[in-house]
């Protein structure tokens, strides 16, 4: 048996990465939303510079943008290849080391997406760069919660069964809200701007005309100053799809927040947990309105990807200590990897 | 003859542009979209006029743009100028920096054109492109400046033109025969007419109606 003893200093180093990681996402939010993705035209040099000696006087326009996001990519990186060392060094369980690896050898990988999205002029690439930054923040908030004293205390408590329904429940819905992440990520790599300008009607109707006159109309009667792509049926489609899936997430958030309540207690902290998760996607719906109502302004179209970021995070959590409550978490280490069989064969 | 009917929607202000310390400080009257180019009596510019064969196919391999003038594509203010370009393929498309600041030159194809992204810093030397592949609406922008756009229409041919601000265009040395001549805005798409050339040459009007 191996005792887990709880190490502050890894935790707070964990949460911090953690919260660098979201102001990675922030910035490179900021890189779509600014349409700026290609003001860096080579990698990774900036403009012939080494990217760290890069004079900050020659950083105008998108060139702002981009290359701080590439400076804070690097920090990230940073923090997390020490993250992983530390998890490696110090922490007993074998998972956790494997977990720190994974999270170094994906934010490696996600630079490199990153980068060559740039060289090989990949729109394609930018979208699947926006998804996995998204999962790499999963992966980082889960490291900080399993280096928690929160999480060690739940491993130290007896089971207390969370019902299957519930857990399958928020994990459906936690998939729903990554999918819908996708379809934000590859309308957002579109870089065709509001493919559906009006909210909560589409330009007038429940469901908008897609006939390839009606594309005409709505092209010829854009104005736009940046995303000026001109729209496709694909595209309007696209956001209606978003729109419904959106509906759904509210409708099965809603329902994970009652039974929550209702099978738990309102003082549990699932039910805390799952409460907040309500507010994220009421905020999220919000925000999703205002990208629309100002024409996709960048700081609110960047809002909206950093609260569906949160969503994900906070519905992947639930899920985890859930399992973590469920199942008596194991303190040795093959344990812990049957105790994930076993939540994987809950599902 | 290309004249608009209707009222388009109106131009906006690029206020990214206002606010940019440099580009802002380029203009003296506020800076705007430029879509819909309309004179006082309709007169449609930066409409592109192509001649196809006279069953409506395209007419290819008749490109003589190795061999002409380049085109010039300027940054200046911060916007390109002109911002609707026509030229052949094999035809040189040379782009000049004449402001006081970098840009980033930044090609994008959907028809298999090679995409560039060049810096241009301001007084460098001017970069030249070629592309072999007909194409409606190449865009060429800087993402320094997102709100700098310019499509340049690629064609296998030398039978085109691009209305100027009186709304007129000439096509010159066209064979005598039958052509489908078709007009086409970025916004308000194409419209197309089939008209007998003789020695002496002929007219065509299009009259585009803004919805």
């Amino acid at each position: 048996m191996t005792n887990v003893k709880f190490n502050r200093s890894l935790y707070w180093f964990a949460v911090l990465t953690a919260v660098a990681t979201f102001l990675l996402l922030a910035a490179g939010g900021m890189v779509t939303s600014r349409e700026a993705g290609m003001s860096v035209p080579d990698w990774p040099n900036s403009y012939g510079y080494n990217m760290f000696s890069f004079p900050p006087s020659k950083w105008i326009g998108g060139i702002f943008y981009e290359h701080t996001h590439r400076l804070w990519a690097s920090t990230v990186g940073f923090l997390t290849t020490i993250l992983a060392a530390w998890l490696l060094w110090k922490d007993p369980r074998k998972w956790m080391k494997r977990l720190g690896v994974a999270a170094f050898l994906l934010v490696i990988a996600q630079g490199v997406l990153g980068g060559l999205r740039v060289v090989l002029k990949m729109d394609n690439l930018g979208t699947v760069h926006g998804v996995v930054g998204q999962t790499f923040f999963v992966l980082m908030c889960s490291l900080a919660l399993f280096t928690s004293k929160f999480w060690l205390r739940i491993s130290e408590q007896p089971k207390v069964n969370v019902p299957g329904t519930l857990r399958t429940l928020v994990l459906a819905t936690t998939f729903l809200i990554f999918c819908q992440l996708i379809l934000g990520s590859t309308m957002r790599g579109q870089h065709a701007g509001l493919s559906i300008n009006t909210f909560p009607s589409a330009y007038g109707k429940v469901w908008p005309d897609t006939s390839p006159d009606a594309i005409q109309m709505y092209n010829a009667q854009r104005v736009e100053i940046t995303n000026v792509n001109p729209i496709t049926a694909f595209q309007v489609i696209l956001q209606m799809v978003h729109r419904i899936v959106a509906l759904l997430i509210f409708i099965f958030v809603t329902i994970c927040a009652i039974r929550a309540w209702r099978q738990l207690g309102k003082s549990d902290a699932l039910t805390k947990l799952a409460l907040c998760w309500f507010a994220l996607i009421d905020v999220q719906i919000c925000l999703g309105a205002a990208t629309i109502w100002t024409n996709k302004a960048a700081d609110v179209a960047t809002a909206h990807v950093l609260v569906g970021a949160l969503s994900l995070v906070t519905g992947a959590l639930w899920c985890i200590i859930a399992f973590g409550r469920s199942v008596r978490a194991p303190e040795t280490q093959n344990e812990a990897f049957g105790a994930f069989g076993t939540f994987a064969g809950n599902k | 003859m290309i004249t608009l009917k209707g009222t388009p929607p109106a131009e906006v202000e690029i206020t990214p542009l206002e606010n940019d310390p440099t580009c802002g400080a380029l203009h003296t009257t506020p800076p705007t979209t430029h879509f819909y180019v309309v004179g006082k009596n309709g007169e449609f510019a930066d409409v592109i006029v192509s001649l196809k064969d006279a069953d409506g196919k395209d007419i290819t391999g008749k490109s003589t743009g190795a061999n002409a003038a380049p085109i010039v594509l300027d940054q200046k203010g911060c916007l390109y100028e002109p911002q609707i370009l026509a030229a052949q393929t094999g035809q040189k498309v040379i782009v000049k920096n004449s402001d006081p600041c970098i840009h980033n030159v930044h090609s994008t194809s959907k028809a298999g054109n090679t995409e560039h992204n060049d810096v241009q810093i301001s007084g460098g030397p001017d970069l030249t492109y070629t592309f072999d592949k007909p194409e409606m609406f190449m865009k060429f922008q800087c993402d320094v400046h997102p709100w700098m756009f310019a499509w340049v229409t690629l064609f296998d041919s030398p039978y085109f033109a691009v209305s100027g601000q009186d709304g007129k265009f000439v096509i010159k040395n066209v064979p005598p025969g039958k052509y489908t001549v078709v007009a086409t805005h970025r916004k308000l798409g194409n419209q197309t007419q089939v008209i007998d050339v003789p020695d002496s040459g002929a007219t065509a009007n299009f009259t585009f109606e803004a919805k």
